[in-house]
C-alpha cells in the first residue's frame, strides 16, 4: 500500500485534533506549547510532502503465479 | 443532337411539381430511428430518419411541433408522416412532417430499458448499496484502455490534484464483443487482490455502440458486487449506461471520475495553512489570558507590599473593633431610656404618687380596702393612709349619700 498518502491523511487528522485541543483552550500552557510544537511540524511535513510528490502509476499484468506484476507505465507529466 | 437548357430554378421547379404531383408521396407514413434532431429558434423542428441503410431529411413546421405529445431524442425509432417535396434551394427533396409517433425504441435502446428496468427491479440501483467514496484514495485502480486519451486525462488530473496516490492501471478493452469480460475480470482481480481504495471503471466518449460495453449485464453485476467502491466514467456528459447507474458513484467524463476521486491539493494546502493559523491564535490567545491573570495577581497588594496587607488588616481589626464600641454604647443608650420611661411610667400608677396628689385611702381593720360605707359600721375601727404618714380613726356616722 501506499505510506505517502497515508501517513499525509494521519497528519492531517492528527493536525484536525491538536487544532480542537488548542481552541479548546483546556490544556495547561506548557502542554498547549508542545502541542503547537507537534502541530507546526505536521503542517511542515504534510507541506513538504505534497511538494514532493509525483503521482506514481504502474501497470498491472497478471504473472505467471496469477499475482499482480507491476510495470512502469509512462504518463505525461503535469502541465 | 439539340439539348433543351434549362435554369437550375426551373430544373428545380420541376422536379418539385413532379413530385408534388404524385399521390402516393403526398401522404406517407415512414418508420426510422431519429438523428441529428435540432430545434430552431423559429420553433421548425429539424431531424433526419435513418435505417441501417439510409436516411431522409425532415421538417416539421411550428403548428405541427407544437402538437408532439412526446420529446423526440435522437436514436428514438419513430413513424413520421407528412408529403414529400422538394426544397428548391437546396435541391433537396424532404419530408415535410405533420404528425411524429414513437414508433417504439431501437433495438439497441429498447435493450437498455429492458436492462434497466430489470436490474433497477432486483435492487442494483439501490442508493442504501452504495458505498462511500474514500476522501483519501491511497491507491486508485483505474480500469480504462491504456490507449486513448481518457487514461491520460485521467492521470493527469490525478498528478495535479493528489500526487501522494498510487495509480495502478488495469488495462482492457472498452469495446468490441471481449470488452464485457475483460472488464468483469478486471474487476474481480482488484477486489481479489485488493488492489486499490477506488476503482475508476470507464472509456472515452463515442457512440452508443462503442459505449455498449458499459451497458452489459455482466459488467453490471460485477460492479455491484465490487467490495471497493466503484466511480462509473463513460463517455460524455449526456451519455448514460448502465454501469452509471449501478456503480457508487457516477462521472460525467473520465476527467471529472479523477476528480471525484481524489481531494485537490489546493484545498488541501489551505487546510494545512489554516490549520497553521488556528493553532498560532489559540496560542496566542492562551498566552495572552495567563498573561493576564498573572497580571491580575501582581497588582494586588499582597503581593506588591505584604507589609502593607498586614497593616491593612490591623486597620480593618481597629474599626470593627471601634464599630462594636459604639453599637454597645447606643444600645446601652437605648436601654437606659427605655429603663427611665418605664419607671416613670409606673411612677405614675403607683398609689403613692395618688396620695401625693393629696388622696387619701382607708383600709378596715381586717385589711381590706375601703370602697364602700357598706364595709364598716359605726364604732369600728379603721386606717387612713395619707401622702405622709397614717393615722387610726373610727367611725362616728354613716351616710349613704357621700355627696
Amino acid at each position: 500500500m501506499n505510506q505517502k498518502s497515508k501517513s499525509f491523511e494521519a497528519g492531517l487528522n492528527r493536525l484536525d485534533e491538536i487544532v480542537r485541543q488548542l481552541e479548546r483552550g483546556d490544556v495547561p500552557l506548557e502542554q498547549a506549547l508542545e502541542l503547537f510544537r507537534e502541530g507546526t511540524g505536521l503542517v511542515g511535513d504534510c507541506t513538504r510532502m505534497l511538494d514532493a510528490a509525483e503521482l506514481e502509476v504502474v501497470k498491472l499484468s497478471k504473472g505467471a503465479d496469477g499475482m499482480p506484476r507491476e510495470e512502469a507505465f509512462a504518463h505525461e507529466p503535469a502541465e | 443532337m439539340e439539348q433543351q437548357i434549362v435554369s437550375v430554378t426551373q430544373l428545380n421547379q420541376y422536379l418539385k411539381n413532379k413530385l408534388e404531383a404524385d399521390p402516393l408521396l403526398l401522404s406517407v407514413g415512414v418508420q426510422g430511428e431519429l438523428s441529428n434532431y435540432k430545434v430552431y429558434p423559429s420553433g421548425h423542428h429539424y431531424f433526419t430518419l435513418k435505417d441501417s441503410e439510409a436516411s431522409l431529411k425532415c421538417v416539421m413546421f411550428r403548428g405541427s411541433a407544437t402538437a408532439l405529445r412526446f420529446r423526440p431524442e435522437n436514436g428514438m425509432s419513430v413513424y413520421a408522416f407528412g408529403r414529400i417535396s422538394v426544397y428548391p434551394r437546396d435541391g433537396a427533396y424532404q419530408l415535410y412532417c405533420t404528425r411524429l409517433s414513437p414508433g417504439g425504441m431501437g433495438d439497441l435502446h429498447l435493450a437498455f430499458e429492458q436492462l434497466k428496468q430489470k436490474l433497477d427491479a432486483e435492487g442494483l440501483f439501490a442508493a442504501a448499496h452504495k458505498k462511500p467514496i474514500p476522501v483519501f484514495p491511497h491507491t486508485i485502480a483505474v480500469i480504462t484502455s491504456s490507449a486513448g486519451a481518457a487514461v491520460h486525462d485521467m492521470l493527469r488530473i490525478l498528478n495535479r490534484r493528489y500526487p501522494l496516490s498510487k495509480v495502478k492501471l488495469l488495462p482492457v478493452r472498452v469495446q468490441g464483443a471481449e470488452a464485457p469480460p475483460e472488464i468483469v475480470g478486471a474487476i474481480r482481480y482488484a477486489n481479489r487482490h485488493r488492489l486499490a481504495d477506488v476503482l475508476i471503471v470507464g472509456r472515452g466518449g463515442g457512440s452508443i455502440e462503442d459505449l455498449w460495453a458499459f451497458n452489459d449485464e455482466r459488467v453490471a453485476r460485477a460492479i455491484y458486487a465490487s467490495e471497493i467502491p466503484v466511480i462509473s466514467a463513460v463517455g460524455h456528459e449526456p451519455d448514460v449506461t448502465i454501469s452509471d447507474y449501478v456503480a457508487d458513484l457516477r462521472a460525467a467524463t473520465p476527467s471529472n471520475a479523477a476528480e471525484l476521486a481524489a481531494p485537490d491539493q489546493m484545498k488541501l494546502r489551505e487546510r494545512l495553512n489554516h490549520a497553521a493559523l488556528a493553532m498560532q491564535k489559540a496560542v496566542q490567545h492562551q498566552i495572552a489570558l495567563d498573561r493576564q491573570r498573572v497580571q491580575r495577581n501582581a497588582a494586588s497588594r499582597v503581593l506588591q507590599n505584604p507589609v502593607n496587607y498586614v497593616q491593612d488588616k490591623r486597620l480593618r481589626l481597629d474599626a470593627a473593633h471601634q464599630r462594636l464600641l459604639q453599637l454597645a454604647t447606643v444600645l446601652l443608650a437605648g436601654k437606659r431610656q427605655q429603663f427611665v420611661q418605664l419607671t416613670a411610667a409606673l411612677e405614675a400608677m403607683s398609689p403613692l404618687a395618688v396620695l401625693a396628689r393629696g388622696y387619701s385611702m382607708a383600709f378596715t381593720e381586717d385589711k381590706q380596702i375601703l370602697r364602700t360605707v357598706d364595709q364598716v359600721r359605726p364604732g369600728d375601727r379603721f386606717r387612713l393612709i395619707t401622702g405622709k404618714g397614717s393615722l387610726d380613726a373610727t367611725v362616728d356616722q354613716i351616710k349613704e349619700d357621700a355627696t
